[in-house]
């Protein structure tokens, strides 16, 4: 037998593998990505929050993704507490002008750094919030001054979509 | 099962293989002799694992967003159907999958029938493979409930209250079952879990049947005993594994035709009706593949007898290898049987139909001669027909009617004898 | 080969003359064409949108919807709405959230993730504001009845007078195609009933047809995926059928002869 024989029986066999695993890949796709998370979860990854009623000094905290979020609005005493701390005194170094663009507001994750709980909010020894589990504190700009925490309270990403109204993710 | 040594070719697999015997059995089912004449209707053994492994992987999918409990079950499979990424897709494999189930799963049996494969010395296969349709035809029953429509309800009430039928303990048994008074949560939470057990218990069973099948290896289309291997056998890879792969392909084709075009058509409507205890649906019927053995148990006026026919129905062939006297297995040889075969698969076919139908008139009437004659076909017709019948002489080998000889065994005997 | 394709014609034959039995009484349904339907169907876009006013401004003040969410209506395959329309939407409904940090519950306008605002908070209230007669819910309605989309769009047209001898009673209208011929729903449309936003004439029979159309998408809003996926999914396993059938002769070519 000439050598095109099995020239031409090995690409029949290569090519019913081929096609045959582009089946199979798309068969395992769909049953992968029925995990990932569904219309009705993405449409709850964004959340708007009306925040005309929170006066200066005020804190307000709502749902997003199921976590808390703290939306403080801060006093001028506040702000500038919070500016003129050194980076050299930070555990974790963060300017406050990068965590609150509009410094007036300071929206962050209440979810404390070390392992989880969601610290009190005007306590602790640098005017911001104490995480009662474990000790941490955090100050006015949500960064952690002193405790176990290793990294500042999590700002997500947030914009004001109007003059009363603030969208998260 | 005696197979020569085999030795893996590397060393890792040697170790391994001294450990579990893995690559062994690899090797036992790649090699394994398999008649070389099989037709298209023995494909379906495959067909069936398939159906039984796409029902376990989109089941388990549907499980992680199914939610059992009788205020949220009909939600949570819209939920599915509108929200979940392909969940849509997966519902709906899952729910023609197990027509499709069903539809091997008779296939397969009438071909044991034709065959004569439940005979001697298969009659360990033969029951596993009934002990496994009993557990499909209740994994089935309690998946139908799930999604907590009219039929589910409806259904679910109909089929346990058989159970009061059995004398002194019947209706302690049904308030068991129902963990209360009626069909209710309890019901639904316990069905789901029994519904995600039953098919790892048929798993099981499949590994049972395929071992107990290898024993005596493959019947096929003439029934004769045949060597194996030798020149009328083929090893199982690639040979039959190719041509399992081309019968399951054009399976999937019908499949695909009904989950993405027809997706709805084998179900019934009312299920799409959120259960409600105080109202009962026009017609209670179950899903196709349940129809024929609801048309026996509604032949029967007395509610107990209507109980027992029903299940001596499904029990009647467990007991089949010893009913059928025949020493020929297969109908090719047994022109008597084949036609009485085929009457049977228009009789079951008909109570199907009459199953579908309202109890009463015409149809009630059909539905009992069909009844009658199903227990007269295994009761009588089997068992007279094995000494009665004259069958046709069989083959010697598979390849010899092919090669010139003559299928009569006395002229093939001639025929050596002067070739000699 | 061949035994197995007159047994598969059979079977496929049986499944079809048994399902087509199933469905309903013997009535002649009107039919109409629906652009959904078939190996390559889609929705009409525009009849959708008009379907959904006809469901908001008729149907929604009896029938909930409760499955749909209101982003439903801007999502791929459905009457896409823009995000700006669905938001206006939602917007213009006010849905009871809460507690709030009274306890309280309160109400405030739907956003896009909120279900379909109900006309009556259960089901009991739907029944005793409609003289016992429940208004079903209609996510899945389409489905729910065994004539489909030609059902209900009959129905919607087949008010009549009851035939001569018939009685019925307080609040009960003769339908030829209801189930029973009895319906309590008085008939929903007529001629001019509501002003079309694109200016299509709104008859009964235009209407019936754009929200049955509308129903049929609300019932099955991954029609469009699913029909586009069957079709690569057939197509491709055709071919990867005959790419194996050949496979499988080479392969058995080596044994000498088939039995």
């Amino acid at each position: 037998m000439s050598d095109k024989k099995p020239e031409r029986r090995d690409f029949l066999f290569t090519a019913s593998y081929t096609v045959g695993a582009v089946g199979v890949a798309a068969v395992v796709w769909p049953l992968v990505d029925q995990m990932n998370p569904d219309a009705s979860v993405k449409a709850l990854a964004s959340t708007e929050v009306d925040v005309s009623s929170v006066k200066p000094g005020n804190t307000i905290t709502v749902l997003w993704r199921g976590k808390p979020v703290f939306i403080r609005r801060r006093t001028q005493d506040e702000i500038s507490e919070a500016r003129s701390v050194k980076m050299e005194d930070l555990i974790h170094p963060e300017k406050d002008e990068d965590r609150a663009k509009d410094p007036e507001w300071l929206v962050m994750l209440g979810v404390c750094t070390h392992l989880g709980c969601v610290p009190l909010n005007d306590k602790g020894d640098y005017d911001g919030w104490f995480c009662p589990c474990h000790g941490s504190h955090y100050d006015t700009s949500g960064r952690i001054r002193k405790g176990p925490a290793p990294l500042n309270m999590e700002v997500p990403k947030y914009e004001f979509v109007n003059a009363n109204t603030i969208k998260i993710g | 099962m005696s197979d020569h040594e085999y030795t893996p070719t590397s060393k890792v697999g040697k170790w391994f293989n001294d450990r579990l015997p893995l690559l062994t059995l690899a090797n036992h089912l790649t090699d394994y002799p398999t008649p070389k004449n099989l037709n298209y209707w023995w494909t379906f053994g495959g067909i069936l694992t398939f159906c039984l492994i796409t029902q376990i992987v989109t089941g388990l999918t549907l499980a992680m967003h199914y939610i059992a409990h009788a205020d949220m079950a009909f939600e949570s499979v819209e939920h599915i159907m509108r929200d979940v990424n392909y969940g849509w897709l997966i519902r709906y494999i899952h729910a023609n999958g197990a027509s499709m189930f069903f539809l091997a799963v008779y296939i397969h049996i009438f071909r044991s029938l034709f065959y004569g494969s439940y005979k001697s010395p298969r009659e360990i296969i033969w029951i596993i493979g009934i002990i496994i349709y009993l557990l499909m035809m209740a994994a089935a029953f309690m998946g139908y409930v799930l999604p907590w429509g009219q039929m589910s309800f409806w259904g679910a009430t109909v089929i346990t209250n058989l159970f009061s039928a059995i004398p002194l303990v019947g209706e302690g048994i049904v308030t068991w079952l129902w963990g209360g008074y009626s069909v209710d949560n309890p019901t639904l939470t316990r069905f789901f879990t029994l519904h995600y057990l039953i098919p790892f218990l048929i798993l099981g069973l499949v590994v049972l049947h395929i071992w107990a099948l290898h024993v005596p290896g493959n019947n096929n289309p003439v029934g004769i005993d045949i060597k194996k291997p030798s020149k009328d056998t083929v090893p199982f890879h690639p040979y039959i594994v190719i041509k399992d792969g081309f019968a399951l392909l054009m399976f999937m084709i019908v499949f695909a035709f009904f989950v993405f075009y027809s997706p709805n058509i084998l179900g019934h409507a009312d299920n799409y009706i959120e259960a409600n205890p105080m109202v009962t649906p026009a017609h209670i019927v179950p899903e196709w593949y349940l129809l024929p053995f609801y048309a026996i148990l509604r032949s029967v006026p007395d509610k107990l007898l209507g109980v027992v026919a029903m299940l001596s129905a499904i029990l009647i062939l467990a007991v089949l290898p010893w009913l059928d006297t025949s020493k020929i297995r297969s109908a090719v040889f047994r022109p008597l049987y084949k036609q009485f075969y085929w009457i049977l698969v228009a009789d079951v076919l008909i109570l199907g139909y009459m199953g579908a139908m309202p109890a009463e008139g015409l149809y009630l009437l059909i539905a009992r001669v069909a009844t009658a004659y199903y227990f007269l076909h295994f009761l009588v017709i089997l068992p007279v027909l094995g000494f009665k019948e004259k069958t046709l002489p069989i083959p010697l080998s598979i390849t010899e009617p092919v090669l010139g000889g003559s299928p009569n065994l006395a002229m093939a005997k001639n025929k050596e004898s002067i070739d000699k | 080969m061949k035994n197995f394709i007159k047994l598969f014609s059979i079977i496929v034959l049986f499944f079809f003359t048994f399902t087509q039995s199933q469905s309903a009484e013997k009535v002649d349904y009107l039919k109409t064409d629906w652009s959904f339907k078939g190996l390559f169907g889609k929705f009409d876009r525009g009849s959708l949108q008009r379907g959904y006013q006809v469901y908001t401004e008729v149907c929604a003040s009896c029938h909930s919807m409760k499955y749909l969410s209101y982003r439903n209506l801007g999502e791929k395959g459905g009457p896409e709405f823009s995000e700006a329309e669905v938001k206006a939407i939602a917007a213009s409904f006010e849905v009871i959230d809460g507690p709030n940090a009274d306890g309280e519950m309160f109400e405030r306008p739907a956003k896009l993730s909120d279900k379909f605002v109900m006309p009556y908070e259960n089901v009991k209230a739907a029944q005793a504001a409609n003289g016992g007669a429940y208004p079903p819910d209609m996510s899945v309605l389409v489905k729910a009845r065994g004539g489909g989309v030609d059902y209900i769009y009959s129905l919607l047209q087949g008010y009549e007078d009851a035939p001569t001898g018939m009685t019925l009673d307080e609040g009960v209208h003769y339908n030829k195609y209801m189930y029973g011929n009895k319906i309590r729903m008085s008939a929903p449309l007529s001629d001019d009933l509501i002003e079309y936003g694109d200016g299509t004439k709104a008859t009964v029979e235009q209407m019936s047809k754009d929200v049955t159309t509308f129903l049929m998408w609300a019932a099955e809003p991954h029609l469009e995926s699913r029909h586009r996926m069957g079709f690569k999914a057939i197509v491709y396993l055709i071919i990867l059928t005959i790419l194996v059938y050949f496979s499988m002769k080479r392969i058995w070519s080596r044994v000498e002869s088939e039995v």
